[in-house]
């Protein structure tokens, strides 16, 4: 009895208060413990946009919206990755090396992005693609990281993520990374904030109902680096994360927190076999 | 009662034993006719009746239906509209995620109503519903929010009185 309500976070909950270690289970064969089921199959003309019952957050979006990501030089996100193809080629640091110099051309990244997070064992954590990037400055250029949420690295982020543009998100949670995906799936199902609700709620069991004008999505990061019309920008995983808990009255945790990056990988996990779309355009 | 939903109540008794200083009045936890008394930080302590309902008023007042109206409609207090719809024609897009409001009053009693507010989770463990009267067992909570319920005594009661009018 009790196996079967481990996944549920009422159980986590009491498993806490009566001071047990309740295990988090495997159980990744069983996808509607992470994906709210369908019952219909993706629009027609959207097929691609699906896999399995995951769907990106292109299929929410209203079709202007759509149209905005679909062409490049409709899509404001290209301001920032326009300035970062520029960059890509500039030396920096005391190494006076750019991206190119290591890297070649920016084509080189492709499938690059559909891999990330992932475990560096050199590291010994796991590295999403903006702390690869400032691993890059810091080591090979010697140069000064950039700021989180920083133009530059907005910008340089989705330039090496949209080579990938179409290949399926395609992250391991094997071996090293397994530890973090199960951090990143208790804090899933894990109630937060004054109004005590976990991820679960709204983008499992409420995922394609209403609340208010808003439909509520799958919460998929393929689409991530992100221009969000509300915020006129160019946006982070962890950007959205952070507003997600403003909303329910949560403490918002850092960029690049121990608990965001974890929560990086599972949510990326749920969305393995989407299209990569960065940078996307959403409401 | 199957063992499911026992053990469901029970947790739910922990919760409420374990963060509430709580005084059984009844020997077996959420029994026909049991008495639970809650009491949590900066809030005032209520009584439970038979896990279902809390009869009396939080306030020890009556509540202002019209008040409660405009409450339940306002997007920083009740904001029930998120999720409930709600014979309230002049607003726009009222969410679909939970049951609708509409007939209430012919569903539950004011005891009832006023416990689904206060802590809906002794009901359901595992409902989106936000407790509206509660400041012990939460998560991560906003420092500006820590310690504070997101609806007070009154607010409740005036909330109440305005859902028991939907019949």
């Amino acid at each position: 009895m009790m196996m079967t309500k481990t996944k549920k976070p009422i159980a986590l909950a009491v498993g806490m208060l009566l001071g047990l270690s309740v295990a988090t289970a495997q159980a990744t064969d069983d996808m509607s413990l992470h994906i709210s089921p369908q019952s219909q199959p993706a629009p027609e003309g959207l097929e691609d946009y699906a896999h399995g019952d995951a769907r990106s957050g292109y299929i929410y979006a209203t079709e202007e919206t759509r149209t905005l990501q679909d062409d490049d030089f409709e899509n404001p996100a290209f301001l920032w990755v326009e300035k970062a193809q520029e960059q890509w080629s500039t030396p920096e640091g005391d190494a006076n090396k750019s991206c190119q110099s290591c890297h070649g051309d920016v084509e080189s990244m492709k499938g690059v992005g559909a891999v990330y997070p992932k475990f560096d064992p050199e590291i010994g954590d796991l590295l999403n693609l903006e702390k690869r990037i400032n691993r890059c400055r810091s080591e090979g250029m010697q140069a000064t990281p950039w700021k989180w949420e920083s133009d530059e690295l907005l910008g340089m982020t989705s330039l090496v993520k949209m080579q990938s543009r179409g290949m399926p998100v395609n992250v391991s949670i094997d071996g090293p990374a397994k530890e973090y995906f199960e951090k990143g799936m208790k804090f899933y199902n894990t109630r937060v904030g004054q109004m005590d609700l976990a991820c679960k709620h709204c983008h499992i069991d409420q995922n394609g109902n209403y609340m208010r004008a808003e439909l509520l999505s799958q919460g998929q990061a393929n689409g991530f680096p992100t221009y969000r019309l509300k915020w006129q920008k160019l946006g982070s995983l962890h950007r959205r994360f952070r507003g997600c808990n403003n909303n329910i009255r949560a403490e918002k945790l850092a960029n690049g927190s121990p608990e965001y990056m974890a929560l990086e990988l599972y949510v990326t996990w749920r969305g393995n076999g989407l299209p990569i779309e960065a940078p996307s355009v959403r409401k | 009662m199957n063992f499911r939903i026992f053990k469901r109540k029970l947790a739910s008794a922990f919760t409420l034993c374990a963060f509430g200083g709580l005084t059984f009045g009844a020997s077996s936890a959420l029994a026909e006719g049991s008495l639970m008394r809650v009491s949590e930080p900066n809030l005032k302590p209520y009584t439970i009746v038979d896990g279902t309902s809390i009869p009396d008023s939080l306030s020890g007042k009556a509540g202002n239906a019209v008040n409660g109206k405009k409450l339940l409609v306002h997007r920083k207090k009740g904001n029930c509209l998120t999720c409930h719809s709600a014979p309230i024609l002049e607003e726009e897009f009222h969410g679909d995620v939970a049951p609708p409001l509409e007939g209430v009053g012919d569903r539950m009693s004011a005891g009832e109503i006023r416990l689904r507010l206060v802590n809906p989770k002794v009901i359901n463990p595992d409902t989106p519903m936000m407790a509206y009267y509660r400041t012990h067992g939460l998560n991560q909570v906003s420092k500006s929010f820590v310690g504070k319920p997101m609806l007070n005594e009154q607010e409740i009661e005036d909330i109440v009185a305005y859902l028991i009018t939907l019949k």
